[in-house]
């Protein structure tokens, strides 16, 4: 396809667009101050006994925490990442009353393909990192000019130094034409949009409100589960005879997810503000919180160690407690929730191309033949053979192979 | 603290009663105040109610008052005026508070605290229970009363092992009752009480004459029928609760361990979680910190009573676990047939602030052999705390019939 117009403004510097609106630079830059403090709670924690199980029946177990705090606690070194972060640009834009933060690599490739990639929870942009050279730079990484993206990394509202929302009303709806209008601005006016977790339901929203420019979508965590599915597992029934082998995996999954591993999603579906103070106020209650799913939803079997290294779970596990922004994401449960369903509902996209990679390890392994149910033009499925829910962050390299060859039809030439 | 057992190590036996006082050491009280005083709170929430839980004003107020005019000791007084206990049984260490009645007569009650509970909601109905006299009762409703904490809670033990589900807590309170000498007496409880309470019943074990409870246990799990307004409002209720306020009961049931780091390391968590219970709770809880208007003795010293009871034994975990061990879907509780429902007299008492408001016709689908049914005008979910006098005088009326 054509490349974004090349009189577009340019993106490493602060400016303004046409329209006027600022683009301002942005690096992280959290103060000495806010990581002694940190440092200091770590060391205060006053730990629980242990859990009275040897697995992960009753939550994140003592044995697997007290070793991640601490190393966050002494050898841990958040500079790291920040200078990481900062080695790509980084912006802020006021949009729909709200600053978004956001990255915005340009590929050397002129015809590369513009591509908004939203994160999740309890993710962040730090999920992202490893696809952001293999994806702009394909040429590097065994793949061909022709393969190459331009990137756009927003961060959510309420999330990292995006602004934290003071009323109500951001749900997926507006998060979604809220990122459409910062690629605009951006000079993309025709792009795709990618994510898994809260990124696939923003870009499945997207794909229903279909944008002029929006070409394609690509999700790893679709929403496919009809709606007759959806009634027995709201009263946590056995799977239904009736189901083919595939669907039956997926049930049971859906099934653990809905009766073992939905406190998190119930909770700050309907008490983001409770929970929130646990989350602002206590290290290991955040980093509880969040390795609780890292070990959940990784495909390591539960030993997120073994996919993870601490550094990394800790940048994103720091990147939340840095910005005081656990209450603020707990918030994008809640308004999500307004609007009633659930985050693997099927979700009917008649029109925009859909493109789907099945990660094994996902929540769900999402049976193609629901996803053709929900999506009227799947133009791409793959199922593939390792990775979980954090597929980009588990698998960089596969995770990238699968967005070329999803999007490759879509490219001129 | 201290366990001040007075008996001689030589004469120690696992069926032992020993006397037990509360004595929180002076630095943990200053740990908790340092605590509270670098709490960092998270931003407000965005709705001007109760509906993203609990609302940062209600917290600030809590914890301006908790580090200015609370003051734990005269808790830990009141509670080491009572005759304590603990007792070793199925291998746990239980706590209990033990007073009996001056009137001979009196009926051996044990009354069962809920979650998040303890000992401290029970207090007030302690005077009007065994002295009903000085109570606007009679010598001949008088109670002998027993209190203990569950297990993991309070000044209990905090079990290590799986397997303390309702019905091993009903069991050694039966045992407890056994080992106090009571061979004929009543039991009682609200909450996590009233599961207890109702697993007491249906084990029936020797001696237990008669239950009450202010929560009707077996509509947590079934289906209640439908038939009539008030039948369909209650049920409207319920699905409200599940609807906008049973995350914690999610999260308890299936990750106690998860939640419980933040219940230990933050008083400021400890307090929000456990002020979130139920929307009449919280809303009179919230009443009570920002605007200083108790519902009954639902006052401020009275709710940072418990939960400092919390903070200071370090429960949150351990609390959290008993709802993994009696509704969780992963204990060995979720796959045992439940016992048939008790067939010994049953009395409830309707509270109008409940979650959801019982019919009588809930009760008698529930229970075969109900003795009482009473709806009350007044009080809610923590109905012996908010309202002792009251359900003092419903636990007279409701075991009259059995003396």
């Amino acid at each position: 396809m054509a490349g974004g117009a090349t009189d577009r403004m340019e993106t490493s510097v602060t400016g303004t667009t046409a329209a006027g609106v600022s683009i301002r630079r942005f690096r992280f830059s959290v103060t000495d101050e806010d990581l002694v403090e940190l440092r200091r709670r770590i060391g205060s924690t006053r730990w629980p006994d242990r859990e009275t199980v040897s697995d992960r029946t009753q939550g994140a177990q003592l044995a697997k925490l007290r070793p991640l705090m601490e190393y966050w606690g002494a050898l841990y070194d958040w500079r790291k990442v920040e200078a990481k972060l900062n080695s790509w640009p980084q912006f802020i834009t006021e949009i729909d009353g709200l600053e978004i933060q956001f990255a915005h690599i340009r590929s050397p490739h002129g015809e590369a393909m513009p591509m908004l990639m939203t994160h999740g929870w309890p993710g962040s942009i730090i999920e992202l990192l490893k696809v952001i050279e293999p994806l702009t730079n394909p040429t590097a990484h065994g793949a061909a000019a022709a393969d190459a993206f331009h990137l756009v990394l927003p961060t959510l509202p309420g999330y990292g130094y995006s602004g934290k929302p003071t009323s109500t009303g951001w749900n997926p709806a507006r998060i979604a034409r809220a990122f459409h209008s910062l690629m605009l601005r951006l000079g993309y006016p025709r792009y795709v949009s990618q994510g898994g977790d809260w990124g696939a339901i923003i870009s499945e929203v997207l794909a229903q409100q279909s944008p002029e420019g929006l070409l394609a979508i690509h999700v790893n965590m679709p929403g496919t589960v009809p709606e007759d599915i959806l009634r027995h597992l709201r009263v946590f029934d056995p799977a239904p005879a009736e189901l083919s082998e595939q669907e039956k995996v997926a049930y049971d999954r859906l099934l653990h997810f809905y009766r073992d591993g939905f406190g998190y999603a119930a909770m700050m579906n309907q008490s983001p503000q409770t929970i929130g103070y646990a989350l602002a106020d206590s290290p290991i209650a955040m980093a509880a919180y969040y390795y609780d799913k890292f070990a959940e939803w990784s495909d390591s079997g539960g030993e997120p160690e073994q996919v993870f290294r601490y550094d990394e779970m800790l940048d994103a596990i720091s990147l939340y407690w840095l910005t005081n922004s656990g209450a603020s994401s707990s918030r994008s449960y809640w308004e999500a929730a307004q609007a009633g369903g659930g985050p693997f509902d099927a979700v009917d996209i008649p029109d925009v191309p859909v493109a789907v990679t099945v990660f094994p390890a996902e929540i769900y392994p999402a049976p193609r033949i629901w996803a053709e149910r929900a999506f009227g033009n799947l133009m791409y499925w793959h199922e593939v053979d390792r990775g979980g829910h954090f597929a980009a962050w588990e698998q960089p390299e596969l995770f990238s192979e699968e967005l070329r060859a999803a999007f490759k039809s879509l490219r001129w030439g | 603290m201290n366990d001040k057992s007075s008996g001689q190590a030589s004469t120690l036996t696992k069926q032992e009663i020993r006397p037990f006082r509360i004595n929180i050491a002076e630095g943990d009280l200053a740990d908790l105040q340092r605590r509270i005083g670098a709490t960092r709170l998270p931003t407000k929430e965005l709705v001007a109610d109760r509906s993203q839980g609990v609302q940062l004003a209600t917290i600030q107020a809590l914890a301006r008052y908790w580090s200015t005019d609370y003051d734990w000791r005269k808790c830990e007084a009141k509670l080491n005026a009572l005759p304590q206990f603990k007792t070793e049984i199925d291998g746990l260490d239980v706590h209990f508070i033990h007073v009996k009645s001056q009137h001979k007569n009196a009926m051996p009650l044990i009354m069962t605290h809920g979650w998040p509970g303890s000992v401290i909601e029970l207090l007030e109905t302690i005077g009007p229970l065994t002295d009903p006299t000085a109570h606007e009762g009679a010598a001949e409703d008088a109670f002998h009363v027993v209190l203990p904490s569950l297990p993991g809670y309070g000044f209990s033990g905090q079990p290590i092992e799986v397997g303390w589900d309702l019905g091993r807590t009903a069991r050694a309170w039966a045992e407890l009752m056994n080992r106090l000498g009571y061979t004929r007496y009543v039991a009682q409880g609200g909450d996590v009480g009233a599961g207890v309470t109702d697993a007491m019943g249906r084990q029936a074990p020797e001696g237990l004459i008669g239950i009450h409870t202010n929560l009707l246990v077996p509509a947590l799990g079934g289906t209640m029928p439908t038939n009539t307004d008030e039948e369909r409002a209650a049920a409207a209720q319920i699905a409200t609760f599940q609807k906008s306020g049973e995350g914690y009961f999610i999260e308890m049931a299936t990750r106690p361990q998860t939640i419980g780091y933040a219940l230990l390391d933050s008083p400021v968590a400890l307090a929000a979680w456990m002020a979130d219970h139920d929307t009449d709770a919280y809303y009179k809880i919230a009443r009570a910190f920002v605007e200083g208007q108790p519902s009954g003795n639902l006052t401020r010293d009275h709710i940072l009573d418990n939960i400092t009871l919390y903070w200071l034994t370090g429960t949150g975990a351990t609390t959290a676990r008993s709802y993994w061990e009696a509704y969780g879907p992963d204990a060995p509780a979720a796959r045992q047939q439940p016992l048939p429902p008790p067939t010994i007299p049953f009395a409830f008492t309707t509270f109008p602030g409940e979650i959801w408001r019982t019919p009588r016709t809930w009760v008698e689908a529930s229970y075969p052999n109900v003795i009482y049914f009473h709806e009350v005008d007044k009080g809610g979910h923590f109905a012996a705390w908010e309202e002792p006098e009251l359900l003092s005088s419903e636990l007279r009326a409701a075991f009259r019939s059995l003396r």
